[in-house]
């Protein structure tokens, strides 16, 4: 801190180039580029390994291992619908009412469909599912895998000869990458199903069929094959990160629940990243 | 499958000059082990808490890596198996966690003990029934085997890990202080029984199975005459084929 003071004051007196960052500022910053650069490596060669064991190992284990994907699909995807419905609820009447409205206000319902495909389909629809999932399944699996790589499970599954990657990682990546992208096409038909309710409440002189034209004309082809990489990146981000901050360090109890607020920062900011890497395909097409 | 038989006249498992360590962090916890285990043979290596067994078993089984020399298992260096072969040589060895067995809390014990069967045979779970019904037969867990595995006492737990580990049919097993902090009648069905593996039993098919157990304390072992080891103080000691070595305590 003194040193800090130090350096303030000669900059307010003197009239030169401003001072240096201080050293411990220097050194921190550091500290974190090269974790970070570490994670995004860690996390990239663990990416790579889920990968190539879920292709080298797609036959085999099928008795165990395909149960485990459908149980995965279930707890992200047939389990969250009800909260995927509440929340498609809350978009439609909150964005998607308001904006049809105010479109009407202006004359400009004709750019309903426009607006709601940029809005919903291409950006609010996927990311809001992908939180969902992030936060109901994906802390639940830093937990669980953080939990069982500390009380030795993992190493108990070596010492069976059962890879922990294809037993424990597989069925999670696939069956969040599948839960995620099946979630936001439910989030997408439900919030545009209920924002349309809430214009019509709102006397907005909108036909269904209008409605569904406009909405049908602004779709591209491009909408649906970007909506579904865009998800199944999603799905693969939260599985990756969740995955590899429970078991790739070793961990005591007490670092589960760190490890855990790790990977929701991780997952929230790669998400951000992903989608802003979307927009600029987006642009370009 | 010649290589095999031919491999297998040599000792089942040898260590050459290897060390062990938790992690390369800790350091060096035993160093210079030369040690050969024959076929058939009852081992029982002791030490004081906090010695390093856990780790030395661990190393020896191949669970991890020596931090210096070689472990060969079935003849062959354990780092120079390519994967599909680690996971056959794998699937040879077995290995029972102590204070409990590390059971998979979330599945059932039948279901703990049918893991290894169904995921390296591709069984259904009928199909894995009838053995993994045996192995709790013989176990003494049928009672027990539609309860969760984490609703048990350490004793019983201990006695799924054990089923667990012999699912597979492995040559060799390791067992990590198996007796340790349990009652009477549970510590004297693990002598009778490790020493009917050790013997061959029917359900063994009369098939002699290498024990190597770790012990912080000899006088469970008394009795029959087994082999045994020390590590102390960072040293690895061969202490002979002998029936008194509970009175060295």
């Amino acid at each position: 801190m003194a040193v800090m003071a130090d350096s303030f004051s000669t900059a307010e007196i003197s009239d030169g180039p401003p001072a240096p960052l201080p050293r411990a500022s220097m050194q921190r910053a550091g500290r974190e580029i090269i974790g970070l650069t570490d994670d995004i490596r860690g996390m990239g060669a663990f990416l790579l390994i889920t990968l190539s064991v879920a292709l080298a190992k797609f036959n085999t284990a099928r008795t165990v291992v395909r149960p485990a994907i459908r149980a995965q699909i279930v707890r992200a995807g047939l389990s969250l619908l009800p909260m995927m419905a509440f929340l498609a609820g809350a978009l439609g009447l909150v964005v998607i009412g308001q904006t049809v409205f105010l479109l009407n206000r202006y004359g400009a319902e004709k750019y309903a469909g426009t607006v709601m495909v940029t809005v919903v389909v291409r950006e609010l629809g996927p990311i809001l599912a992908a939180l969902l999932v992030m936060a109901r399944v994906g802390a639940a699996n830093v937990v669980e895998l953080g939990t069982a790589r500390a009380l030795g499970e993992v190493e108990a599954l070596e010492a069976l000869g059962i890879d922990p990657i294809h037993y424990l990682v597989v069925p999670r990546v696939i069956g969040l990458a599948l839960a995620v992208f099946s979630l936001t096409v439910y989030l997408i038909l439900f919030a545009l199903l209920s924002g349309y309710l809430f214009a019509f409440i709102e006397q907005v002189p909108l036909l269904p069929g209008q409605y569904f034209s406009q909405l049908a004309a602004a779709l591209l082809w491009q909408d649906f094959v970007l909506l579904a990489l865009k998800t199944l990146c999603f799905g693969l981000l939260i599985a990756i990160v969740t995955c590899y901050e429970g078991l790739a360090a070793p961990l005591r109890l007490d670092d589960v629940s760190r490890a855990t607020t790790n990977a929701i920062t991780k997952c929230v900011v790669g998400m951000v990243l992903l989608d802003a890497v979307f927009i600029l395909v987006y642009l370009v097409i | 499958m010649a290589e095999q038989t031919s491999q297998s006249q040599g000792p089942l498992l040898e260590a050459i000059g290897a060390s062990v360590q938790r992690t390369p962090s800790q350091g060096v916890l035993i160093a210079d082990i030369n040690w050969q285990v024959a076929a058939g043979e009852y081992w029982v290596v002791g030490g004081p808490h906090g010695c390093g067994k856990s780790a030395f078993l661990a190393t020896m089984a191949g669970l991890l890596p020596p931090a210096a020399g070689v472990i060969r298992h079935f003849g062959r260096d354990l780092s120079c198996f390519p994967e599909a072969e680690s996971i056959a040589q794998r699937t040879r060895v077995g290995f029972v966690f102590k204070g409990g067995g590390r059971m998979f809390p979330q599945l059932t014990v039948a279901e703990n003990v049918a893991l290894p069967l169904r995921y390296h045979h591709d069984w259904t779970g009928e199909e894995a029934a009838e053995p993994v019904q045996a192995l709790l037969e013989i176990t003494g867990l049928t009672p027990l085997a539609a309860s969760a595995a984490q609703t048990l006492t350490t004793g019983w737990q201990q006695r799924v890990g054990l089923a667990r580990a012999l699912a597979l049919e492995p040559e060799v097993l390791f067992l990590d202080e198996p007796m340790a902090g349990l009652e009477a009648a549970h510590r004297l069905w693990w002598r009778n029984f490790l020493d009917q593996l050790s013997r061959g039993a029917p359900w063994t098919r009369e098939r002699k199975i290498t024990l190597i157990a770790a012990t912080s304390d000899f006088s469970l072992w008394s009795g029959a005459r087994r082999h045994f080891a020390l590590l102390n103080h960072g040293r690895w000691q061969l202490l002979g084929e002998r029936a008194d070595i509970p009175e060295m305590n």
